[in-house]
């Protein structure tokens, strides 16, 4: 019965998906999100406001002002900033849960307003935006009629020079996240975690330290939308969607909170796993193995939120640390 | 006897299909009508449009209403050129034709045959009579405003309600809404085989479809026992573990996204519409036009708002409630039993959730995502009233319903929702404890 399904295409797509882009963005995003609530203890609800802000600072840049490509990333860095500071300004003062509803609000605005009509000569709406790619692809040392790589992991040229690229970032993002969390203002900001009014009565701006943390992680965020938008060549209004921020929490959590390495773990089991479930999913369904009474393949794409929501509820409940994480290092008893 | 009998059965066999054709070979003129919905992506049928069928001449020959398909077929007397005349008063609100002048079409109806009309709609620009700014117009959306904020205020006293006593933001409110549209909906339609497949062909309520006032009677107890089983089996126990808040909040929202999912397994992806009084037609009550359902839903959910907040005021749970939502140790300490009290704030909470679903469901759609956007709207109102205050809720929610129609005479109507997220942000800058919200350090 079983012999129907073909296994080695099932465990060699699950395996590249361990590696591939997708894996890097959800690793960028999560490591923000690492910054924000592992480090300085701010619920961030919507993280994919950072990621779309970065991927439409990026894309705008070329299709709307012909910036070249370097210009067009700090242009993505300065729209996650100005996003972290619309967010942050008003709610950091007060209680965590204020920040969470912002943002989850917020995240949802800048997809609304993306694909509105009312924006179609800048956003270009539902479409988005798919003439960007061309500056970026012109860097690419990889010739991108050839496959680069090795066992499972094999790219096409274009495609591979993004990964690169984005894990080069992953690399970058951790060893500064790595610095900083050692330096004397990582310190300060775990202190704020800990006890804000501590914090304060020792002289420390505590608002203005939460600012930062949301900046930066925001950027980093950023960063993850930069890298969607290089490996896919398109930014769509519609993958920001509310969602992707709890699946980036649960690359974060399962990995373990608080920890450098943990997001780059989490995103790379995390896909690993769910790539496996999906292909097996379908190939049950197409092999006839699950009645299509009971599921067809389209459905099958809906067991992927079905594990994230559970695994997150349980996972908080039973294992908040996740895998590596430790437990003095979470900040669940914020205020 | 039983052989003439056969007889004419095995006849009338042979004959209905024929008498069919018969009954479908008939003149007319037919339209669909559908729009692409901005908060979903997905076409969605416009229900009812109203359209008038003249001659060459203008002269009336027939009338109809889009059903919830959105089609509309209107028999004419006989093959020749007929007008086929959209009234686009008519129209879904933000919908409008996506050319002003084709509001008539002509259509070549030939022998027998049903000739078919295309007309396309859009929700992008605002047409010429939306963007006139009238009396008539601006006190017609206040109406609507209205409605809005009374349904999304019978979800938000919830919300605010479990707030105040345990301290926990429910992300998974938008769920308990949608849970008690879709229980309305399968009993509306399927009765109690729309869960237990066995059922089928017994005698209604079981196997068969119930009209929507007991169906959405049954969506109230059902979401009523949907609250008490999350307090009971989930957060319940997440307390006595002493499980943080933070952390519970993150539960909820896994809770949500999952729920959410099921929803679209059973359900399916596109957006549908209760059996009973869906396609009404407006009646004029001075300058306003009001449909009968959305007056009497209306009227249902003040009735239901003015009862929660007598209970509140004068029972002695009531007062309970507000006690625990107060200062939940002091509560505690003078004897109230804060579990009991939290059981029953959840059942209130999953009831009137559970209602708004349904009358959010008969004044736009049966939708198995439309939970997270209300949400959305009913976290502003419940800032913008102060989080915790059951009355701060309600009168948030009514500024926010009345806000977000009214903006649509400046906004396009896909952004009027942005607006309220605006105010929400706002707010937070200005007045962090909201309107009726006591002036605190809540930070």
């Amino acid at each position: 019965m079983l012999a129907a399904i073909d296994w080695s295409f099932i465990f060699e797509q699950s395996l590249n998906e361990a590696l591939d882009i997708n894996a890097v963005v959800y690793a960028l995003a999560a490591i923000g999100l690492n910054v924000h609530f592992g480090y300085a203890g701010l619920l961030n609800f919507g993280q994919v406001g950072f990621v779309a802000m970065g991927a439409y600072g990026m894309g705008l840049s070329i299709t709307l002002w012909n910036l070249n490509p370097f210009l067009a990333v700090l242009v993505g860095m300065i729209f996650a900033t100005i996003f972290a500071l619309i967010l942050g300004v008003p709610t950091l003062r007060l209680r965590a849960d204020y920040l969470a509803i912002v943002t989850i609000a917020a995240a949802e605005i800048v997809r609304l307003m993306a694909r509105s009509t009312a924006l179609r000569n800048v956003t270009r709406g539902a479409e988005g935006l798919n003439e960007f790619i061309g500056p970026f692809r012109a860097l690419s040392p990889f010739d991108p009629s050839q496959s680069y790589g090795f066992g499972p992991w094999q790219w096409r040229g274009a495609q591979f020079f993004a990964i690169v690229v984005g894990w080069v970032v992953v690399a970058l993002m951790l060893l500064l996240v790595w610095q900083l969390m050692r330096s004397p203002w990582g310190r300060v900001v775990k202190a704020i975690r800990e006890d804000e009014d501590a914090a304060r009565a020792l002289g420390k701006n505590a608002y203005w330290y939460k600012l930062q943390a949301l900046i930066l992680g925001g950027i980093i965020g950023g960063f993850a939308g930069m890298v969607q938008a290089l490996g896919n060549a398109t930014v769509q209004p519609d993958f920001f969607v509310a969602p992707l921020t709890f699946f980036f929490w649960l690359v974060l959590i399962l990995g373990g909170v608080g920890r450098v390495w943990s997001p780059v773990v989490g995103a790379m089991i995390y896909w690993t796993l769910i790539t496996f479930i999906q292909n097996l999913g379908r190939q049950l369904v197409t092999n006839d193995l699950i009645p299509t009474s009971i599921m067809d393949t389209s459905q099958v794409d809906q067991i992927k939120f079905w594990i994230v929501g559970l695994s997150l509820a349980l996972l908080m409940v039973f294992r908040p640390q996740g895998i590596f994480g430790s437990r003095e290092e979470m900040a669940l008893d914020a205020r | 006897m039983w052989r003439i009998t056969s007889l004419l059965l095995l006849a009338a066999l042979f004959l209905l299909p024929a008498l069919g054709a018969l009954g479908q070979s008939a003149e007319g003129v037919r339209a669909r009508l559908t729009y692409e919905d901005p908060e979903s992506g997905t076409r969605t049928p416009a229900v009812g449009v109203a359209f008038t069928v003249t001659d060459l001449s203008g002269a009336a020959v027939g009338e109809g209403v889009t059903d919830i398909e959105g089609n509309v077929e209107i028999p004419v007397p006989g093959a020749g050129e007929y007008l086929l005349v959209i009234d686009v008063l008519t129209l879904p609100e933000g919908i409008g034709l996506l050319d002003e002048a084709r509001g008539t079409a002509q259509v070549s109806v030939l022998q027998g045959r049903v000739g078919s009309a295309i007309f396309a709609l859009t929700t992008g620009g605002e047409t010429d009579v939306q963007r006139r700014v009238t009396v008539r117009r601006v006190s017609q959306l206040t109406v609507e405003g209205l409605k809005l904020g009374l349904f999304l205020g019978m979800a938000a006293i919830g919300l605010s309600l479990i707030f105040g006593t345990t301290g926990l933001v429910n992300f998974a409110h938008s769920e308990m809404i949608v849970f008690g549209m879709l229980v309305a909906y399968f009993f509306n339609f399927y009765g109690f085989a729309g869960v237990f497949g066995f059922m089928e062909g017994w005698p209604a309520p079981f196997g068969a479809g119930i009209n929507l006032i007991p169906a959405a009677l049954i969506a109230v107890l059902a979401g009523g026992m949907f609250g008490w089983a999350l307090d009971r089996y989930l957060f319940g126990p997440l307390r006595r573990r002493g499980v943080s808040l933070i952390a519970a909040m993150v539960v909820t929202i896994g809770l949500s996204i999952f729920v959410r999912y099921i929803f679209l397994f059973l359900f399916g992806g596109s957006p549908r519409f209760f059996r009973d009084y869906t396609a009404q037609s407006g009646m004029q009550i001075g300058i306003i036009d009001i449909t009968p359902k959305d007056l009497a839903t209306a009227i249902i959910s003040i009735a239901v708002l003015v009862a929660v907040g007598l209970f509140l005021g004068n029972t002695k749970l009531g007062k309970a409630m507000r006690a625990v939502s107060d200062n939940r140790d002091l509560a505690e300490s003078s004897g109230i039993d804060v579990q009991r009290v939290i059981s029953r704030v959840w059942v209130a909470g999953g009831a009137l959730a559970a209602l708004g679903g349904v009358f959010i469901g008969l004044s736009e759609q049966v939708s198995w995502n439309i939970g997270f956007r209300i949400l959305l709207l009913i976290f502003a109102a419940v800032v913008l009233g102060g989080l915790g205050t059951a009355y701060g809720a309600l009168v948030g929610a009514l500024v926010v319903g009345v806000g977000i129609q009214v903006s649509t005479i400046y906004l396009p109507t896909e952004l009027k929702n942005v607006g309220a997220l605006v105010l929400l942000i706002l707010v937070l800058v200005i007045r962090p404890q909201g309107i009726l919200g006591r002036a605190e350090r809540v930070g």
